[in-house]
């Protein structure tokens, strides 16, 4: 390790950010704190405006409304190029024309670093992401994965501000994603800047963020630790959008709803009282073999480290359980089972 | 006379080679030979068509008394005053033409693409229309101007170099097809995004990371416009000013073999330019080679 956590990240403050696509209203008053050091991850389907956010914080998008604040100073009407963030882009962006090593030294080169001095930071660069030794080599020369690294080294060679990713991985295959993915966090946490990264990969956003801010219609609709988004959604939006959830039927009283049985306390937000849609998680729910059962097993897939089982309820509706990778051999299309959820904590929304 | 830029691409030579050995049945071996046979008379057709007028300007240019060869004529191109001025003359109006349009293309074309994409139509036909006038429409809408010029703006308004105006207008149908090349073979937007991420403002984005990677198509560009001046003939004589071209067509009626010693020459210095500029140029290099190499262990 070359670079060392040298300089402490600073804070990013978006403040009521309004942006307008001709009537698209892609950012709709979007607030986030963003804590020294800290990577928020913002997550959402494509069109959610996470993507117009980054592109305001980089000084890339102008706004029609709203304040960003960063280390506590407006930089609202501060140009891009005076922004000092490196920015990581979805599309390969490293300059053709440029060797590797030129490439990552270019932010170097405009704020006058000699040329000797510039090839060891730049080099250092390279070291950090593993790509010393392609330092002479042009960006078509290397594949996707090698020039997203050059692309991080040379966003982080300048010492930004703030590092902007802004779905950096989508166009890699889905093994070098997951390697460069785990990369980004180390580096990250390494140099400790202060980390946007967008993506609309749920998996990724939940493994790489300290937390992770779900949008939707240009607005946050929760940002929390991954474990907490997950566990206890606050919108309906956010509960459906992340992970797989079964809709089932329910009826809420009391804060808590019956589903499939069992009376299960409900998240702060959810509807009720009456009859409810309950989103149950394929890991809450439980399937015993038991013969006379009305339940039937329609499907079984085995993804290695566990099993997923479709069923098919006395009422109709499917339902998906996530069992472990040993059970999954007890069952098999057919299979009478008995179906029921875990007493953890639901959303329901209305219907 | 005027002479065509793609005459030397259009004589590039057949992907395939002729003499390929077939291997296979009787009949498709016919057909392919049928078929090099084919190949070879439609190359001698063009070719031919493209190279005979050359040739018969080389043959007429070179000959000499009672039968031999000279190159009396190509020498005595610098005995005539009105010559040199009229080649010096032609090639300031290319220097400037070029100039000119990259100044005025280049940047406007670059911004369209990263700033305004929907403007990107209108620019298009815009840069079209010069090819849907005629010279002779343009030279009547635009000789009272060049009235007012050379009455007012006393010797530059008067010099032929002020030709470069109008040649730039003329030049902007090709030079547009080419830059437009260009930028459509890299992400300029994403390029002038990451530039100005790093710190760099419109100005170096553009002259420093957009400019390298577009200028194949900027050398095009260049080239066709000097080849479309260094034939432009039409609104040269109407306007009176005394260009290469104008030059030869009125040498022509006095010294035929000088007047075509000069065209010869014209159009060589053009084909050697392009030579030149396409063997410097980078080339178009592959870069759609992402993925081709598998991501190392680390």
């Amino acid at each position: 390790m070359t670079a060392t956590n040298q300089h402490a990240g600073v804070g990013v403050q978006f403040h009521d950010l309004h942006r307008w696509y001709g009537r698209v209203h892609a950012l709709d008053g979007l607030s986030i704190d963003i804590a020294p050091g800290e990577l928020v991850a913002l997550l959402g389907p494509s069109g959610c405006g996470k993507t117009t956010a980054l592109r305001a914080l980089g000084g890339l998008d102008e706004l029609d409304g709203g304040t960003i604040l960063v280390d506590g100073k407006d930089i609202t009407n501060v140009p891009a190029s005076r922004r000092g963030m490196g920015i990581v882009f979805q599309a390969y962006s490293l300059f053709p024309n440029m060797t590797t090593i030129d490439n990552v030294g270019y932010g170097l080169r405009l704020r006058g670093v000699g040329k000797d001095e510039r090839r060891k930071r730049a080099g250092a660069m390279l070291e950090l992401v593993g790509l010393s030794k392609q330092a002479d080599r042009y960006p078509f020369q290397m594949s996707g994965g090698q020039q997203q690294r050059v692309a991080l080294a040379r966003a982080l060679a300048i010492e930004p501000t703030v590092l902007l990713l802004d779905e950096p991985l989508s166009a890699l295959d889905a093994k070098v994603r997951r390697q460069l993915r785990e990369e980004i966090r180390r580096i990250q946490i390494a140099v400790g800047t202060t980390t946007l990264f967008v993506t609309h990969d749920q998996e990724e956003a939940l493994a790489l963020g300290d937390r992770v801010g779900v949008m939707s219609a240009g607005r946050l609709e929760q940002i929390a630790p991954p474990a907490e988004l997950y566990d206890r959604p606050a919108t309906a939006f956010v509960a459906e959008f992340v992970g797989l959830t079964n809709r089932l039927k329910g009826v809420a009283a009391d804060g808590t709803v019956e589903v499939l049985g069992v009376r299960v306390p409900l998240l702060e937000g959810s509807a009720g009282p009456g009859p409810v849609t309950a989103l149950v998680r394929p890991e809450s729910v439980k399937l015993a073999p038991e013969d006379g059962a009305a339940a039937r097993v329609l499907a079984v897939s085995f993804l290695g480290s566990l099993g997923r089982v479709q069923v098919r309820l006395p009422d109709g509706d499917l339902v998906v359980a996530q069992v472990e990778a040993a059970d999954v051999s007890g069952f098999t299309a057919g299979t009478a089972v008995r179906v029921s959820v875990v007493p953890a904590p639901i959303f329901a929304v209305a219907g | 006379m005027t002479f065509s830029p793609s005459a030397p691409l259009g004589a590039a030579p057949p992907d395939t080679p002729l003499a390929v050995p077939f291997k296979g049945s009787g009949r498709r071996r016919r057909r392919s030979r049928f078929h090099s046979v084919s190949r070879v008379a439609i190359l001698v057709v063009v070719l031919g068509y493209l190279v005979l007028p050359l040739v018969a300007m080389l043959e007429f240019s070179t000959r000499g008394d009672y039968g031999s060869r000279s190159l009396d004529s190509f020498a005595a191109i610098f005995s005539y005053p009105d010559l040199i001025d009229g080649i010096t003359t032609s090639l300031g109006i290319a220097v400037l033409t070029v100039f000119g349009m990259l100044i005025l293309l280049v940047p406007t074309m670059i911004w369209t693409v990263v700033r305004v994409p929907r403007m990107r139509r209108v620019v298009e036909f815009l840069c079209l229309l010069p090819l849907a006038i005629p010279a002779i429409v343009i030279v009547v809408g635009i000789a009272p101007i060049y009235q007012f010029m050379g009455q007012h703006l006393g010797t530059i308004g008067g010099s032929p170099l002020t030709l470069a105006l109008i040649n730039i207008i003329l030049v902007l149908p090709f030079a547009y097809r080419a830059i437009d090349a260009g930028l459509r073979g890299v992400d300029v937007a994403t390029l002038a995004d990451a530039a100005r991420s790093l710190g760099a403002g419109w100005p170096r984005a553009i002259l420093q990371v957009i400019f390298p990677n577009i200028r194949s198509g900027v050398l095009a560009a260049s080239v066709l416009a000097v080849a479309l001046v260094l034939g432009e003939y039409t609104i040269s004589s109407l306007l009176s000013f005394n260009t290469l071209q104008v030059v030869i067509y009125g040498l022509g009626k006095r010294d035929a073999y000088v007047s075509v010693a000069v065209s010869l020459a014209a159009l060589v210095f053009a084909f050697v330019l392009l030579i030149i500029i396409t063997r410097f140029a980078p080339g178009a290099r592959s870069r759609a080679q992402s993925g081709a190499e598998e991501e190392p262990a680390t």
